[in-house]
């Protein structure tokens, strides 16, 4: 049998101040990005128009004039602070996005003015092939006004907030809820170091970035439970262990499992980064992204924190049983009541 | 025992399978053998699966009822009546207000006579709707009485104007032609957005002038001298309201409006200069108003040029009668067409109309066709805005489809090739499950009429990721048994049961994930959920279910002293 990566044996939880530090550097970065640029009036974020509200007018050229001449006819048509976004795989087609003017201006139309500077656009219902006569075809809109665009943003927002929820009590009913807790904070980990990419390097969140973050959640919760289920299996089989130690061993048990596939999904990605084009280039980045970090951080992550979360909680329940030895005999003593209620708040830390 | 349950199993997964390749690729007909051919397979699996519109091309609207606008135009005219009400039964009214700020809806008057309130009040209530007590709460202070709309009511009507635009652009559509149109509401119930989705349509900009074209149309008693004088017209508005003679305030029983005057056609003039913008001064209520139109059509204009076309009208019985009396009675009198709150011609009354008119103007074949169309189909009783639209060439859509499809295919090879040489014998299990995952996914797609959409795409690619994931977290866990000296039968049985557990709480936690994102989730959003769902809870058939049958068939063979894996 051919096998990478058995019987090994690392201290996975040794490393977790080295681990947790990499994160909160890479998290410091993102925000630090994403402030600074509020704050000297940039963006922090590269919105699309579905977010920001805009136009954005794909247009496909039989010989396409310079992104410059474009621009200068936009500008002439009062077209102003218009981009002009070549497509990489389609040398002959453009994108122009036109920045939101207040709710019933119609960015299209003046595009359209623009570009008929050029020669003019193939008749409704014919492609640009078909049309000798036409130099330009708009093959694709979308439009959002900033009612819809704030709509399209609670929304998204709100809608990943749910899922993580979700996620949390499931993951607290089927475990505990501090493992449940844990893979949420990680997978939050995982959101907003992929954020701060998008951030630092300005790439434009749309739609299906969102799907793509969504995605990144999906992927980075299925790789933590792999790992606690491990865990949790593990706790049963040898009691005696620390969780220290069943947690490590587990995520060694488990890594072969982990490279393997999540190398194989990390090929897929590559795949889509490569070969998906234009369209879903960020998509695919957001994807890439979270795939790397999303195996991370059910490792370095997700781990530590339950572990430590536990130990601490473990600590507390020390310290409560000691004190149960008082009202015990209290009760023994016919004390009653009092001891009754120090039961009950002994026990509220653990639920 | 063993035999037994194997024999089942292969039952089940033969017709499974059988019914998902038909699912898939068989026409909803009875077959033919042509079906069955390359293309026919093609064909059909065009018409099964049900593309969406960012595939398939088409566009996607949004647009909002400005039922604020609605609420406006109501509590002015209810304020006109109750003023002119008040009037005609001898009260004297010192002024007054209608307020009509979004949330805020009130008619105010004012009385000379702050004791006759409870008359007023009355005398109002007798001929305007203000007297019904659920829209409107009555309250006196001082000099003044008021009406202020109730909150309930701005709901009520507010939502009853965006089913009435609802039905109005269902009927324009119709018009239209266009096909298999889907008209929804949209977002939250107190909105007023409604969706359209038009697969397909190549002209979106004239379906949206179309939809957005209000067309309240209004004929109008022009004042001023009967003909042979000229029509009485101002070359600002100050002068039109300078003319009423109430200290620059326009009564309640009168309108000032603008008119662009038409230029009388002729070869010697050039067709696009226009007259300058005038004002007229015309009475309120209106004649008739479109709603008691029977029909409209577009006529090419008389002795105008070839491009120059017209609207021709008819009324309604009711409408006709009105109309009549009141061109009977205002022989030579000046009457002007109103669309949309502009004055489009003014006529004098040469003889008693009943149920006929035109409305002339400068309008090109199609815009007077297209006006027409709305005519016919009713005014909206407020103007809608766009908040989203969405349009996607039948080409841009074919791009995305062939990239979405060969980054799925790229990394599907992948996949497959890693299985096959990490794994080998057990490989082409997992490559079984895996294509089987595919088929039955999409007849998943099928039978939920599920549509696929770009991310829908992503979706499927997830669901690759984590279906191996399901075959490397079983085959794993039996390679780690084998290690610890268990025999290959139930290292398989254990290595499935172990990692079974694994694989439901994975699988159920992206599940509950993903019923969010449906059930709450947006456009693109919502494709990914769907897609994913789909695809993960026929993963648990075919990478748990069907992996290990291909293992119990394996085993039930020979006893194996290895295993390929």
């Amino acid at each position: 049998m051919f096998q990478v990566l058995h019987d090994i044996n690392l201290d996975w939880l040794g490393n977790r101040k080295w681990f947790i530090g990499i994160s909160v550097l890479l998290m410091l970065a993102g925000l630090g990005s994403a402030i600074v640029r509020q704050a000297t009036g940039r963006q922090a974020f590269n919105l699309g128009v579905d977010f920001k509200g805009g136009t954005v007018v794909t247009a496909r050229f039989r010989q396409k004039p310079s992104d410059d001449a474009i621009r200068n006819a936009l500008t002439e048509k009062g077209v102003r602070d218009a981009v002009v976004q070549p497509v990489t795989d389609r040398p002959d087609t453009v994108l122009i996005k036109v920045p939101l003017e207040g709710e019933g201006q119609d960015g299209r139309t003046k595009v359209k003015e623009a570009l008929n500077t050029f020669g003019g656009e193939a008749a409704p219902g014919t492609e640009l092939e078909a049309d000798q006569n036409a130099s330009y075809k708009i093959v694709g809109t979308d439009a959002v006004g900033a009612i819809a665009g704030a709509q399209l943003r609670n929304k998204a927002i709100a809608v990943t907030l749910a899922a993580l929820v979700g996620i949390l009590v499931y993951i607290a009913a089927r475990f505990e809820w501090t493992y449940g807790a844990a893979a949420v904070i990680a997978v939050f980990h995982d959101v907003l170091v992929t954020l701060g990419f998008f951030s630092i390097f300005q790439i434009e969140i749309s739609l299906n970035v969102i799907a793509a973050l969504l995605t990144l959640v999906g992927f980075s919760v299925n790789d933590t439970i792999v790992v606690f289920d491990r865990i949790r299996e593990n706790r049963k089989l040898h009691r005696r262990d620390s969780l220290y130690k069943i947690t490590n061993d587990s995520i060694n048990q488990t890594l072969s499992r982990t490279v393997i596939t999540n190398g194989l999904v990390f090929l897929s990605v590559l795949a889509l980064v490569l070969f998906g084009g234009d369209v879903l280039r960020a998509f695919s980045l957001a994807l890439f992204i979270g795939v790397v970090f999303g195996t991370y951080s059910s490792i370095a992550i997700a781990s530590p924190i339950m572990v430590w979360w536990e130990q601490r909680l473990e600590a507390a329940n020390r310290e409560t049983a000691l004190s149960f030895n008082q009202p015990r005999v209290m009760k023994a003593a016919g004390a009653a009541k009092g001891a009754k209620r120090s039961l009950r708040d002994a026990s509220k830390p653990l639920h | 025992m063993k035999k037994k349950n194997l024999l089942t199993r292969v039952i089940i997964i033969a017709i499974v399978t059988v019914v998902g390749i038909y699912l898939v690729i068989g026409p909803r007909r009875r077959p033919n053998l042509r079906d069955f051919t390359w293309s026919g397979i093609k064909q059909t699996l065009k018409s099964n699966i049900h593309l969406g519109l960012d595939l398939q091309g088409g566009s996607h609207l949004v647009m909002r009822v400005k039922t604020e606008e609605y609420l406006k135009r109501l509590t002015e005219e209810d304020y006109t009546a109750a003023q002119n009400a008040a009037k005609d039964a001898g009260y004297e009214i010192k002024g007054g207000q209608a307020n009509a700020n979004p949330g805020n809806y009130r008619v105010a008057l004012q009385l000379a006579d702050p004791s006759k309130a409870t008359e007023v009040k009355e005398a109002v209530e007798k001929k305007v709707e203000l007297g019904d007590s659920n829209v409107w709460s009555y309250a006196s202070s001082g000099d003044t009485v008021s009406w202020t709309m109730t909150q309930s009511a701005q709901r009520t009507l507010s939502d009853n104007a965006t089913t009435q635009a609802l039905n109005i652009i269902d009927s324009r559509i119709n018009a239209l032609g266009i096909a298999e149109p889907t008209l929804q509401t949209h977002g939250a119930q107190s909105s007023h957005q409604i969706l359209l989705q038009m697969p397909g349509v190549q002209d979106p900009e004239r379906v949206k002038r179309i939809l957005q074209g209000e067309s309240r149309l209004e004929l109008v008693h022009v004042v001023g001298p009967p003909s042979p004088a000229p029509a009485t017209t101002y070359p600002t508005e100050m002068d039109a309201i300078a003319s009423l003679g109430s200290a620059g305030t326009v009564p309640p029983n009168r309108r000032v409006l603008p008119y662009q005057e038409r230029i009388e056609k002729s070869a010697a003039t050039d067709p696009n200069q226009q007259k300058p913008k005038q004002w007229v001064v015309v009475e309120l209520p209106a004649i008739i108003d479109g709603s008691e139109l029977r029909n409209a059509s577009a006529i090419p204009a008389q002795g105008g040029r070839a491009d120059d076309y017209e609207i021709n009208f008819s009324l309604k019985k009711t409408g006709a009668e009105k109309f009549g009396a009141w061109t009977g009675a205002h022989i030579n009198e000046y009457m002007g067409v109103v669309l949309n709150g502009e004055v489009k011609s003014i006529a004098y009354i040469r003889s008693q109309i009943f149920d006929s008119g035109q409305i002339t103007g400068r309008f090109t074949k199609q815009s007077a066709e297209d006006l027409a169309l709305t005519l016919r189909s009713g005014a909206l009783p407020a103007p809608i805005e766009y908040l989203e639209e969405r349009t996607v060439g039948p080409s841009l859509g074919q791009d995305s489809i062939r990239a979405g499809v060969r980054a799925s295919l790229v990394g599907l090879a992948l996949v497959v090739v890693f299985m096959l040489f990490y794994y080998r014998g057990s490989g082409v299990n997992a490559v079984v499950a895996l294509l089987l995952n595919m088929i039955l996914m999409l007849a998943g797609l099928i039978v939920f009429g599920a549509t696929l959409t770009l991310p829908g795409i992503a979706g499927i690619i997830l669901t690759i990721g984590m279906a191996v994931d399901s075959n490397v977290l079983i085959f794993e866990r039996i390679r780690e048994e084998l290690r610890s000296g268990k025999t290959v039968p139930s290292a398989v049985d254990l290595g499935f049961d172990r990692a079974f557990i694994t694989i439901i709480d994975t699988h159920v936690t992206t599940i509950i994930s993903s019923l969010f994102l449906f059930v709450f989730g947006t456009g693109p959003i919502r494709g990914f959920a769907v897609t994913l769902v789909i695809g993960l809870l026929v993963n648990l058939f075919s990478a748990v279910y069907v992996s290990r049958t291909i293992f119990i068939w394996l085993l039930s063979r020979k006893k194996m002293e290895t295993l390929s894996i």
